[in-house]
């Protein structure tokens, strides 16, 4: 038999048979999850299927995270709904504050290297990083999951993407994946499996390796997988057994991306795959700056915009919004003095959740406003206002573009 | 299974995104899929949905319904009397999500459909007859699983008839 890519490999050992690129399997689920903005439909397609169960209470949790705390009645009355499912049925709920569903599924220990993830929110690739096969899916797909441990899955073919070269200062991960969807577009892997590798990669920390994970979605990818190592097991506190593709594996496309040479990149609005220098948007004014979501809401990312901010004033015109991606990293935030430098600076610094990037609450737009933002998506709207304009960048360029009132090249405050 | 209906277009042809299709300020805010249905595409074709009649076909290019997870957008599509969606290529969420509720999705060549145009879609012989313009366009073959969820309008209806 030919050699297997990491997604072909999860998913055989998942199937309980050998599957290729292609085929179409039945498959043991490791873990699923639904957050407040996909849970009504769930409960309601469970409740359907009529199931007295669900098929393992220690492998299925909620999360109160798009609309936390809940901002109007509508909102509200799904939260308690959700309350109400988990008291019936004994399953985990993380409720208001506790954090973003993609952040807590790996910090408190629920997903690893190997497993196969369903969550009912697109960005559920992010654990990729964490050498797992995990994947967005709707609220009808999950309920199946959850009823029956089980789902289809199409076996995905595999683009190899090479990240090699050394990535020079003020140049981050969120950089690194923006160029490349520039590059391969916003249906450059539609369907496919990526297995992101490489030197670069592997130099990279395990939290800078989650916003290329997470972003694997917007260029149409099931997954976005990467090899696990000794950094993956000190991030997961446990040894596990890693899963990687065999030599020979087959890739329908392998691409080299030398990142030495790369400067901070800014994606224009409404397009992820639209990315630029910083330097060339250095005339637009900004109204606003977001540092959060499951793209870049972590402790490191914080470090990052506080070490620019420390002891300077944001531009008088701008509001600087911080949203860590869970209590535990809002907790290190507190502890290591950022909290006081984000404040002094002139931002706002939100509860653990999804904040403002949904546009449900917590930060939207005023018609022709323009912010920079460390989020995933910039589609019209998103931010709550079709009129509104998101530009998307690294936690460092929202930062040095909040001080300077306009899109700004962190390099010249590092 | 045979679908039929007149085409309809948006403004914008390739990239449609779930946010697109329903905004997340009202996907969040109303769980009723007939008030969802009202404001489908509202942010980048305000009197889209106004214009609607139930049994149109919507017709699009490329990557169609990526972006967010969220099933409100094929269920909201659904709601505002959508039988069919017809585009070039589809995002993958959303393709599955639309088969597990029950809406059709077609994959083919959609450069010459145009609005209005009386279409016919045989799912079984994988052809698409566009009546107006009397051309046949070959498309995508269905697995025999996707087919069925639509026979049964949905995952959870067929599940529940097999027994799983």
């Amino acid at each position: 038999m030919a050699g297997q890519t990491i997604a072909e490999k999860i998913l055989s050992r998942h199937a309980g048979k050998a599957v290729k690129a292609g085929d179409v399997a039945v498959c043991k689920i490791d873990f699923c999850l639904g957050q407040d903005g996909t849970s009504g439909l769930i409960i309601d397609a469970f409740e359907k299927i009529g199931k007295p169960a669900v098929f393992d209470k220690k492998k299925f949790c909620m999360i109160i995270d798009h609309s936390s705390p809940a901002p109007n009645q509508g909102t509200a009355t799904v939260h308690k709904k959700m309350r109400a499912f988990a008291a019936k049925y004994g399953v985990k709920i993380y409720d208001v504050g506790e954090g973003i569903c993609h952040q807590l599924s790996m910090e408190e220990g629920h997903v690893g290297p190997g497993d196969l993830v369903i969550g009912a929110d697109s960005h559920t690739c992010t654990y990729g990083a964490l050498n797992a096969l995990s994947t967005g899916v709707g609220s009808t797909d999950l309920a199946i999951g959850l009823a029956t441990g089980e789902n289809w899955f199409k076996v995905p073919e595999t683009i190899k993407i090479i990240v090699k070269g050394k990535l020079p200062k003020g140049v981050y991960s969120k950089d690194i994946i923006l160029h490349i969807a520039k590059d391969m577009g916003a249906d450059g892997c539609t369907y496919k499996s990526i297995e992101f590798t490489g030197p670069v990669i592997d130099a990279l920390s395990v939290d800078a390796r989650f916003t290329i994970s997470n972003m694997a979605v917007e260029l149409g990818a099931k997954c976005g997988i990467m090899n696990a190592d000794e950094k993956t097991f000190k991030w997961l506190k446990r040894k596990c057994k890693a899963v990687f593709a065999d030599k020979d594996a087959k890739y329908i496309d392998i691409r080299e991306y030398d990142v030495s040479r790369l400067e901070p990149q800014v994606a224009k609005p409404h397009s992820v795959d639209t990315a630029v220098n910083a330097e060339v948007l250095k005339d637009t004014r900004i109204g606003q700056g977001f540092i959060g979501t499951c793209t870049n809401g972590r402790l490191e990312d914080m470090e990052v915009a506080a070490k620019i901010l420390k002891g300077k004033k944001i531009d008088s015109r701008v509001k600087l919004i911080i949203g860590p991606a869970s209590k535990r990293i809002y907790m290190g935030m507190l502890k290591k003095g950022l909290i006081e430098i984000f404040i002094n600076a002139g931002a706002v610094v939100l509860n653990p959740g999804c904040g403002p990037c949904v546009g449900t609450h917590q930060g939207i737009l005023a018609d022709n406003e323009v912010c920079i933002s460390t989020a995933n998506r910039n589609f019209k709207g998103r931010m709550g206002n079709p009129s509104g304009f998101i530009y998307l960048s690294s936690p460092a360029t929202v930062a040095a573009s909040a001080l300077a009132g306009k899109i700004t090249d962190p390099r010249k405050y590092l | 299974m045979i679908v039929r209906g007149k085409a309809v277009r948006l403004k914008q042809s390739d990239g449609i995104n779930t946010d697109y299709i329903i905004s997340g300020r009202y996907k969040f805010a109303i769980s009723d899929p007939k008030e969802l249905a009202k404001h489908v595409f509202e942010d980048i074709d305000p009197d889209f949905a106004r214009n609607l009649k139930p049994g149109d076909i919507l017709v699009a290019g490329k990557n169609f319904g990526m972006g967010s997870s969220r099933e409100q957008a094929p269920v909201s599509l659904k709601a505002a009397g959508i039988k069919a969606i017809v585009a070039q290529s589809f995002a993958r969420i959303f393709y599955r999500n639309s088969f597990n509720i029950g809406l059709a999705l077609v994959e083919c060549d959609t450069k010459d459909l145009t609005a209005g145009d009386e279409l016919e879609i045989d799912f079984e012989k994988a052809v698409l007859s566009n009546k107006t313009k009397s051309k046949n366009i070959k498309i995508t073959k269905l697995p025999q699983m996707l087919l069925d969820f639509l026979k049964y309008d949905g995952a959870v209806a067929y599940l529940k008839t097999k027994g799983k």
